[in-house]
C-alpha cells in the first residue's frame, strides 16, 4: 500500500448546524441490514415451508371417514381458504412467536456483541431514534412472517383444493372473496399478541445484551405463560395471559362477528407491550455501550 | 459554540463497582491540536474516550465537545465530531460501500456525497464492493478512518488507529493523520505507540491508573524532563569532581561511555570554562534530550522524577507537574 492520497476537499467544515436524519431513515437502514442477513431468511423460510408441507401431507392423506377436530379441518378439502386458517391455528402458539423472537431478541444484542452499536451511536442519530427503528423493524419482520405464512398457505390451499366458499366456526357459509378477507383480518388480529411478543423480545435484547438469551428468554416467557394458563386454580388469571390472546381472531370467523376478543386482547397486550417498550427505551437510553 | 474548545473534560470519573477505571480526569484539547492521549494498557484511555463520545455515562464529572455534553445532548453534541474507540466495527455482511452508505444515511447532511472521496482517501476504492467480513485488520482500520471522514469532522477522535497494522500501514496511517491535522482538523489520538505520538502530537496527556499524570505541550514535557548531557574528556575522574562542584549541574555520574549530567544550557558554558581551567580536555560534550519514552516510563512506572516532581505527580492542567493529591 502506498501512502494515502488526501483529497483536496478534506478538512474541517464550518461549524454549521447539521441537518440530522429522521427515524424513518434509521428504520429503512435497519430493514436493509435485516434483508442482508441469512438469519432473516431462516425464519421466513420456516414460515413459508410449513404451509407447503401441511398441504402436501393433506393432499396425500385419505380424508374419508376421518373425525376432524374443528370445522376448518373438516372442510380442508372443500376450500383452499381453510388452509390459512388452520395454519394460523397451528403456528400461532409456538412457531410464529419463535420466528418473531429470532429477530426481536437479536436486534439490539447482536449489534452490541459485534460492536456495531457504538458505530451507529457515534453518528447523528439519537439513541431514541435507534431503538425506535429497531423495534419497528422487529415488528415489521414479525408481521411479514405472519402474512408470508398466510399467503403461502392460501396459495397452496387454493392450488390443492380450489378457491371455494368456506364455512366459519358458527357454521355459516361465506363466499370465497369474503373468506379471503376474513383470512387477512384474522392474521391482522393475530398481530396484536405477536407484536407484543416482539416488544418483549426487544426488551430482553436490550437488557441482556445476549442474542441467545433474549431469543430463548422470549420464547421461554410465552411457554411459561402457556403453562400458567393450564394450571388448575389459576383460571382467574387466564384471560390476562398473553398466550390466551393468540386466539383473539376466532371471533372474526363467527357470524355475527364477535369483536370482544379483539378488544380484550388489545388492552391486555398493551399491558405487556407498553411497559416492555418503555423499559427497552429507558434501558437503551442510559446504558453503557462498551461492547466490541 | 464555535469558541468552545473541541474537548474539555472536568473531574471525569468512571467506576465499575469496585474498580475505578477513570479517576477525576481533566482534559483540554484546543482547536488545531494534535493531542496525544497516552497511557499503558488499562490506564483508562478508552473508557475516557467512550465517555467523550457519549457511549458510556460518567460516574462523576462531565465532558464537553465544542461546549456540548454528549450525555445530555446526545447526537447533537457529536456535530463536527467523528472517530472510533477500540477497533472500528462494521457490518461484515455488507460491502464497504454499503457500510458507508448506511453510516452516511445516519449522518445526513450530505455525507453520502463524500463516500467516493473518502474511499479514495484511504485507498479502499478498488475493494469498495467487497464485503467487510473479508477485510484484513488494516483495511478495517482504514475503513474506520473513512467512516469518520464522512462526517467532515472538526474533531477526530482516534483510539489506537495504528494498532495491528504492519510497518507500512503504520507509516501510512501516520501520514494520513498528519495530513488531516494539517488541513485544520483537531485530532485526539489515543495511543501507546510512543514514536507515533512523538512524531504527530504537539500536546499530550499521560494517564496512569485512571489519572492524568501530565497534560501539556510535548515540548514542555521534554524540557521538564531535563536536558541531559554526555561528556567525554581526557581525565574523567577530575572532570567528575569539577561537575559535582559546578553550580547548576545535577545528577553527574560516570558511566561506561563517559560522564553524564543534567543542566540548563546556560550552565554548560561556564562548565566548559571550569573544565579547561582544571586542565581537563574535552573530546565531546553532547546534549541528550529526554525522549518521550523516557518521560512516559518515568511518569507511569514511578521509577524516576520529571523536573523534580515525584512519581505519581498529577497535572495542574497547564503543562506543569505538581505533587499528587493522593
Amino acid at each position: 500500500m502506498s501512502t494515502f492520497e488526501a483529497s483536496a476537499s478534506l478538512g474541517p467544515p464550518a461549524a454549521a448546524r447539521v441537518r440530522r436524519p429522521s427515524t424513518l431513515t434509521a428504520y429503512r437502514w435497519e430493514l436493509r441490514k435485516l434483508a442482508s442477513q441469512k438469519r432473516t431468511y431462516l425464519g421466513l423460510g420456516l414460515a413459508a415451508i410449513l404451509p407447503i408441507i401441511f398441504v402436501l401431507a393433506q393432499s396425500l392423506r385419505d380424508h374419508r371417514g376421518q373425525n376432524q377436530g374443528n370445522i376448518f379441518a373438516a372442510h380442508i378439502t372443500q376450500s383452499g381458504l381453510a388452509t390459512p386458517v388452520l395454519m394460523l391455528l397451528f403456528l400461532s402458539v409456538f412457531m410464529l412467536p419463535l420466528i418473531a423472537a429470532l429477530v426481536a431478541g437479536d436486534i439490539v444484542a447482536a449489534e452490541d456483541g459485534n460492536g456495531t452499536l457504538k458505530t451507529i451511536l457515534t453518528r447523528s442519530v439519537d439513541r431514541g431514534q435507534v431503538i425506535a427503528a429497531k423495534a419497528l423493524t422487529a415488528m415489521t419482520y414479525g408481521a411479514l412472517a405472519v402474512f408470508l405464512s398466510a399467503a403461502v398457505a392460501t396459495m397452496a390451499g387454493v392450488a390443492a383444493w380450489g378457491f371455494n366458499h368456506v364455512v366459519t366456526f358458527s357454521g355459516t357459509v361465506v363466499s370465497a372473496p369474503e373468506g379471503l378477507l376474513l383470512v387477512v383480518a384474522a392474521n391482522a388480529a393475530y398481530l396484536i399478541p405477536l407484536l407484543t411478543v416482539v416488544c418483549i423480545g426487544v426488551l430482553l435484547s436490550t437488557a441482556t445484551r445476549n442474542s441467545a438469551a433474549s431469543v430463548v428468554g422470549t420464547v421461554g416467557f410465552t411457554i411459561l405463560l402457556f403453562i400458567v394458563g393450564q394450571i388448575p386454580g389459576l383460571e382467574g388469571v387466564k384471560p390476562y395471559l398473553l398466550t390466551e390472546q393468540y386466539e383473539n381472531w376466532h371471533g372474526l370467523l363467527r357470524t355475527p362477528t364477535d369483536w370482544a376478543p379483539i378488544g380484550h386482547s388489545a388492552w391486555v397486550c398493551a399491558l405487556y407491550a407498553v411497559p416492555a417498550l418503555l423499559a427497552a427505551y429507558l434501558v437503551f437510553l442510559r446504558r453503557d455501550v462498551a461492547g466490541g | 459554540m464555535s469558541d468552545a474548545p473541541p474537548v474539555r473534560a472536568r473531574g471525569l470519573v468512571k467506576r465499575y463497582k469496585e474498580v475505578l477505571a477513570v479517576d477525576h480526569i481533566d482534559l483540554n484539547v484546543h482547536a488545531g491540536d494534535v493531542y496525544g492521549f497516552l497511557g499503558p494498557n488499562g490506564a483508562g484511555k478508552t473508557t475516557t474516550l467512550r465517555m467523550a463520545l457519549g457511549l458510556i455515562m460518567p460516574t462523576e464529572g462531565k465532558v464537553e465537545l465544542f461546549g456540548r455534553d454528549p450525555i445530555r445532548e446526545g447526537a447533537r453534541a457529536l456535530e463536527g465530531v467523528a472517530g472510533f474507540v477500540e477497533a472500528p466495527r462494521f457490518y461484515p455482511y455488507l460491502t464497504a460501500r454499503k457500510n458507508l452508505q448506511l453510516l452516511a444515511a445516519l449522518d445526513g447532511d450530505g455525507a453520502r456525497t463524500r463516500i467516493d472521496e473518502v474511499l479514495e482517501t484511504v485507498e479502499l476504492a478498488p475493494r469498495a464492493e467487497h464485503r467487510v467480513g473479508g477485510y484484513s485488520h488494516g483495511m478495517r482500520q482504514r475503513l474506520g478512518i473513512a467512516a469518520a471522514l464522512l462526517r467532515a469532522p472538526r474533531l477526530l477522535i482516534l483510539d489506537e488507529p495504528a494498532t495491528g497494522l504492519d510497518p507500512a500501514g503504520m507509516r501510512d496511517m501516520r501520514l494520513l493523520i498528519r495530513r488531516l491535522a494539517d488541513s485544520g482538523i483537531t485530532v485526539l489520538l489515543s495511543s501507546h505507540q510512543l514514536p507515533e505520538v512523538q512524531e504527530l502530537c504537539d500536546r499530550v496527556a499521560i494517564v496512569d491508573t485512571g489519572r492524568v499524570v501530565y497534560e501539556g505541550a510535548l515540548a514542555d514535557l521534554r524540557r521538564q524532563g531535563g536536558a541531559g548531557y554526555r561528556l567525554r574528556t581526557t581525565d574523567d575522574v577530575n572532570a567528575l569532581a569539577v561537575l559535582r562542584a559546578q553550580p547548576g549541574v545535577e545528577q553527574a555520574h560516570a558511566g561506561e561511555h563517559g560522564l553524564s549530567f543534567q543542566a540548563q544550557e546556560s550552565d554548560v558554558g561556564p562548565l566548559s570554562i571550569a573544565l579547561g581551567a582544571a586542565g581537563v580536555g574535552i573530546f565531546a560534550l553532547t546534549p541528550e534530550l529526554a525522549t518521550l519514552e523516557d518521560l512516559f516510563f518515568r511518569l507511569t512506572e514511578g521509577n524516576g522524577a520529571v523536573a523534580g516532581a515525584t512519581a505519581g505527580a498529577t497535572t495542574a492542567g497547564n503543562g506543569q507537574l505538581t505533587e499528587a493529591a493522593a
